[in-house]
Parts: C-alpha cells; sequence; structure tokens
C-alpha cells in the first residue's frame, strides 16, 4: 500500500489559513446541515388537521347527581363527573399539604359539582377505572388505575401508587348551564 | 496470507476483473480460517442473519396486503389471515419469526458472555452487537403495534409515555413520537414506516458487524488467540455445513410453532380491535421484553424505572472494561463461571416476574432481582477479575489434543 501523501508544505502562515477555512466551512456545513434536518423533524409533530380537531361541545343536561360520562377529546377520554354532595366534601377536607402533588379542589374546578379532567393515568397512560357503578374506585372512592394500581380521589388527585401527577385538567369553559365545551 | 485464485472461467474472470466480488466471497465465505474448536453455540450467529433474512422477505410480502390505517389496520390482517393466498402462512411465519429472531440472539448474546467474546480485542464487533439488539427491539416493538389489536394500542400508549418521564422535555418528545395527543392514525403510520426502515439499518449493521468479525476473526470455546494455520480450518466446507445441520434443528423447531402453536408467543386480546376509551385489565409485553419491564416496575420512581430499563442494556456497552479479567473463556474460571450461571437464572427470574401483576411478592421479588441484575455487571464481574485464581490455559487449540495425556 502507498503511504498516504503528505499534503501540503507546511509552513506556518499558509498552513493556517487553511486550518481556518476548513473549520469555516465544516461549521456552516454542520449548521446548514441542522436547518435542513429541522423541517423532517416537524413533520412528525400535530398537523394542522390533528389540531384543528382540539374542541369538542357537550351537552351535560342528562348527567344526574352521583353520575359520571366520558368523552372524547383529542382521541383521550374527558371524565366528567357530576358530584355528590359527600363528594365534594370528601375531596375538600383533605390536608393539601400532605398530598403528592399539591393542588386544592377549587383549583381543579369551575363549578363545584362538575369534576372535568383527563382521564388518562399520569404514571404510562392507561385509562383508570371509575366511571361506572360498578367500577373498582380505590381507597379514595375516585378512581382506579388497573396497570400499575394508581389510586385516585374524587377531584383526581393521585393518593397512593407510582403515578407522579394529579389527572390533568383540559381547557373548557361552560357555554350555557347545560353544554361545556372541552378544548 | 490469503492469496485470490486465478479464475479460469472468462467470464468470471471478467466480472471480477473490475468488481472482485467473486474473490470477496471466496475470501470471506470459503477459505475464510476458522478456529477449528468452534461447538455448536457457535451456530447461533447465522442462525440470528437466516432470522433476519426471513423475517424481511415475509414482511415485504405482508406489507403488500397490510393498510397503515387505524380504520383498516385490524381488518387488513385479518383478510391477511382468512383471504390472501397463504396470507396465514406468511403472517405466522413473521409473528413466530420474531420470538425465534429474540431466542436465537439471546443465546448468542449469552454465548459472548460466557467465553467471553466480548473483550479485547472485540470490543468494537461486541459494540455492534448492542446496537443490532437495541434496533431489533425497536423494529420488534413497532412491529407489534401494526395490527392494531388492544395490545397493540396499549403497548404503545405505555411504552411511548416512558419518555414522558424525562423532565422538561419528555412531554413534548412524547408528542413528536405520536403525531398528535395520542397513539392514533399518525403514529400508526409513522410506525409502520419505521417498521420497514429499522430491519435496513439492521441489515447494515450486520454487515459491519460481520466485517468486525473478519478482522479479528472468531473467538473460540477456549477463549484463546488461535495461532497459527494449525488452529484454524477453512469455513467451507467445515463452518458451511456444521450451521446447515443446525439450520435444520432450527427450521424443524420453527415450523412446530408455525404449524401447531402459531399463537403459543402472542397475547389473545390483541385479536381485539384496538379501543383508546379500555384499557384491558393486565397489560403485558411480548415475552422477549418482559425482564426489562420487571426491572421498569421493580423501581418505585418513574423516571428511575425507566433509566434502570434503558441502563440495563446500555451498560452491556462498557462490560468489556468491568471485566478485568483476562482470560475469556469461562471453562477456565472456576468462581466466574458459577455466577454466569447465576445472572442467567437472574434474567430468567426477571422474565418470570416481569408476566406478573404488580402485587406482591412479586413486587420484592423483582426488586431483587433487578438489583441482583446490576449488582453482577458492576461489582461482581469486576471482583471475580481481580481475585478468582484462573485455571492453566493450554498452550494452543491444537494442544490439548496433540499433546500426550
Amino acid at each position: 500500500m502507498a503511504e498516504a501523501e503528505n499534503t501540503a508544505p507546511t509552513t506556518g502562515g499558509e498552513s493556517s489559513r487553511r486550518d481556518f477555512l476548513i473549520y469555516g466551512t465544516s461549521a456552516l456545513a454542520a449548521v446548514g446541515t441542522a436547518l435542513a434536518v429541522w423541517p423532517f423533524i416537524s413533520s412528525m409533530n400535530p398537523a394542522a388537521d390533528t389540531l384543528a380537531l382540539a374542541s369538542t361541545e357537550v351537552d351535560i343536561s342528562a348527567v344526574e347527581d352521583g353520575q359520571a360520562i366520558t368523552v372524547v377529546w383529542r382521541g383521550k377520554p374527558v371524565f366528567i363527573r357530576h358530584r355528590t354532595e359527600e363528594n365534594i366534601e370528601a375531596a375538600r377536607s383533605v390536608d393539601v399539604a400532605e398530598l403528592r402533588d399539591p393542588q386544592t379542589d377549587e383549583d381543579r374546578v369551575k363549578e363545584a359539582p362538575w369534576l372535568i379532567m383527563i382521564g388518562v393515568c399520569t404514571h404510562l397512560g392507561c385509562i383508570p377505572l371509575g366511571q361506572k357503578d360498578g367500577d373498582p374506585k380505590g381507597d379514595f372512592g375516585g378512581w382506579f388505575c388497573p396497570c400499575h394500581g394508581s389510586h385516585y380521589d374524587t377531584s383526581g388527585r393521585i393518593r397512593k401508587g407510582p403515578a407522579p401527577l394529579n389527572l390533568p385538567i383540559p381547557p373548557y369553559a361552560f357555554l350555557d348551564d347545560t353544554t361545556v365545551k372541552i378544548g | 496470507m490469503y492469496t485470490p485464485p486465478t479464475w479460469n472461467n472468462k467470464a468470471v474472470k471478467w466480472f471480477d476483473d473490475r468488481l472482485p466480488i467473486v474473490t470477496l466471497m471466496h475470501k470471506e465465505l470459503i477459505v475464510y480460517p476458522a478456529p477449528k474448536n468452534l461447538n455448536y453455540w457457535w451456530n447461533f450467529g447465522s442462525l440470528a442473519g437466516i432470522a433476519l433474512v426471513i423475517m424481511v422477505a415475509t414482511g415485504i410480502f405482508l406489507a403488500m396486503n397490510y393498510t397503515a390505517h387505524v380504520d383498516y389496520a385490524f381488518n387488513s390482517v385479518e383478510r391477511i389471515m382468512r383471504d390472501v393466498n397463504y396470507g396465514w402462512l406468511l403472517r405466522y411465519i413473521h409473528m413466530n419469526g420474531a420470538s425465534m429472531f429474540f431466542i436465537v440472539v439471546y443465546i448468542h448474546v449469552f454465548r459472548g458472555l460466557y467465553y467471553g467474546s466480548y473483550k479485547a480485542p472485540r470490543e468494537v464487533l461486541w459494540w455492534l452487537g448492542i446496537v443490532i439488539m437495541l434496533l431489533m427491539m425497536a423494529s420488534a416493538f413497532m412491529g407489534y403495534v401494526l395490527p392494531w389489536g388492544q395490545m397493540s394500542f396499549w403497548g404503545a400508549t405505555v411504552i411511548t409515555n416512558l419518555f414522558s418521564a424525562f423532565p422538561v422535555v419528555g412531554e413534548s418528545i412524547v408528542t413528536l413520537l405520536w403525531g398528535g395527543f395520542s397513539v392514533a392514525n399518525p403514529t400508526l403510520n409513522r410506525f409502520f414506516a419505521l417498521h420497514y426502515l429499522f430491519p435496513m439499518i439492521l441489515f447494515a449493521v450486520v454487515f459491519i458487524h460481520l466485517w468486525a468479525l473478519h478482522a479479528k476473526k472468531s473467538n473460540n470455546p477456549l477463549g484463546i488467540d488461535a495461532k497459527g494455520p494449525n488452529d484454524f480450518i477453512p469455513f467451507h466446507p467445515y463452518y458451511t455445513v456444521k450451521d446447515a445441520f443446525g439450520l435444520g434443528i432450527f427450521l424443524m423447531i420453527f415450523a412446530y410453532f408455525v404449524f401447531f402453536q402459531p399463537n403459543f408467543f402472542g397475547e389473545p386480546d390483541n385479536y381485539i380491535p384496538a379501543n383508546p376509551m379500555v384499557t384491558p385489565p393486565h397489560i403485558v409485553p411480548e415475552w422477549y421484553f418482559l425482564p426489562f419491564y420487571a426491572i421498569l416496575r421493580s423501581v418505585p420512581d418513574k423516571l428511575g424505572g425507566v433509566l434502570a430499563m434503558f441502563g440495563a442494556i446500555l451498560i452491556l456497552f462498557i462490560l468489556p472494561w468491568l471485566d478485568t479479567s483476562k482470560v475469556r473463556s469461562a471453562t477456565f474460571r472456576p468462581i466466574f463461571k458459577w455466577f454466569f450461571w447465576l445472572f442467567l437464572a437472574d434474567c430468567f427470574v426477571l422474565g418470570y416476574i416481569g408476566a406478573q401483576g404488580a402485587e406482591e411478592p412479586y413486587v420484592t421479588i423483582g426488586q431483587v432481582a433487578t438489583v441482583y441484575y446490576f449488582l453482577h455487571l458492576l461489582v461482581i464481574v469486576p471482583l471475580v477479575g481481580w481475585f478468582e485464581k484462573p485455571r492453566p490455559l493450554p498452550e494452543s487449540i491444537s494442544a490439548p489434543v496433540t499433546t500426550k495425556a
């Protein structure tokens, strides 16, 4: 095999000017490549039509005291529970400082009887049980996730199990007494 | 030294002169020198390569009848099973092929662990093997999502949610993976695209793996360097025939599952179409992920669990330096040998625990097994290499048979 050729006479001035050009060109190429990669990565984020499906209107007039319904918003279940007086009482008598993700019940609802939250466990994304009458509701009378055993209370706050956070509250607004717009 | 042959056939000579691929194949597949004492555990590398070819071949033909859309995916798979000519056969080979591929690769990995194949000068070869294993895992995970059954959907949900454990960027990464706000059609589409791409990358890395292998040649059961022509035999016909025999046995076992127990490795829940509103009561990953799933669940902290799970594989990258012993083969390492079997047993325990619910006594057993997994690699392996007195090594590969007792 031929030895690698000595590429340039290494007199100081010329070599350093060449080095400068090589580093400059390489840096520019690196920045250019990074810029070119951007649209590829960005195309993987939610598209405009996916973002456009971002709100749902729900008629809640038929949901009686103590009942709950599940609606779909952005492909995820949203739990809407018409809470009883006892539910609200139980949620508000808790010492907030003791909670893993401290939040008062007042901060989690707009109108006390209506608890509206995303029904996706904050551990690894399973759907907690507790919406139907016969479901297990966990140790705190709210929801129970069957995948890895997280317990949520009547305000949807994490009380026991591996989940780190309370069930999240979606943005929503009451349009009138019987209609709520989620998203 | 290798001297290329002179090709008598004029056409071959003409072609080889312009692209010396015939010479290359002659050098690397025919006269390629292999240690003469390789045992049957050395069959699993070539079996893994054949498993990859089988997966790619069946996968391409399945893709011709598959529809990557949430409304059609499940039914298109059922159509493959019922209506497409031999669709059931292609799909059952592909489904069981994934399990066969993992069995063969796991044996191949543990062969390397036992005989010290990861040690100098084969560290880069070992790294490439880990890269191959990671690519396999990613491909297998995404492939399992494609039939869009309940386990597909919820497996995808749980695994993609792992990334939400990372602080600050976690949620953005998950949205990026999903292409939406939950596992949905954009997710299925990209998983199909990537499931088709990854095996091609895998193929390329396998070739680099082989390149690294052929640079330093195979390790062998004695773990000593092969010295001189007396220790080698040509790959063909000696190992082509040995590999072919092993392949026959492998294909018989493979065919048994395809034809008699095609759903043995699967979950019945995956024959229920995906329902984003109902989580199945008992989510388990495919068997080949169970040990890692057990490690994930053993750590009570979400981020900690995720790091431990990925760490369990990534730690193998530094194994060549964690192992302080100069002796490769466990045959000559009286203490390490026992710890090797204990480590293997630990991996089986983790696999068993991964399949159980998150309750006692499984949680505690899983935690002990997880601690032992890391203890073995991070503490026991370095210490044993230090304190153990290895048995005397033979002079050469030929010595034990040629010297008189």
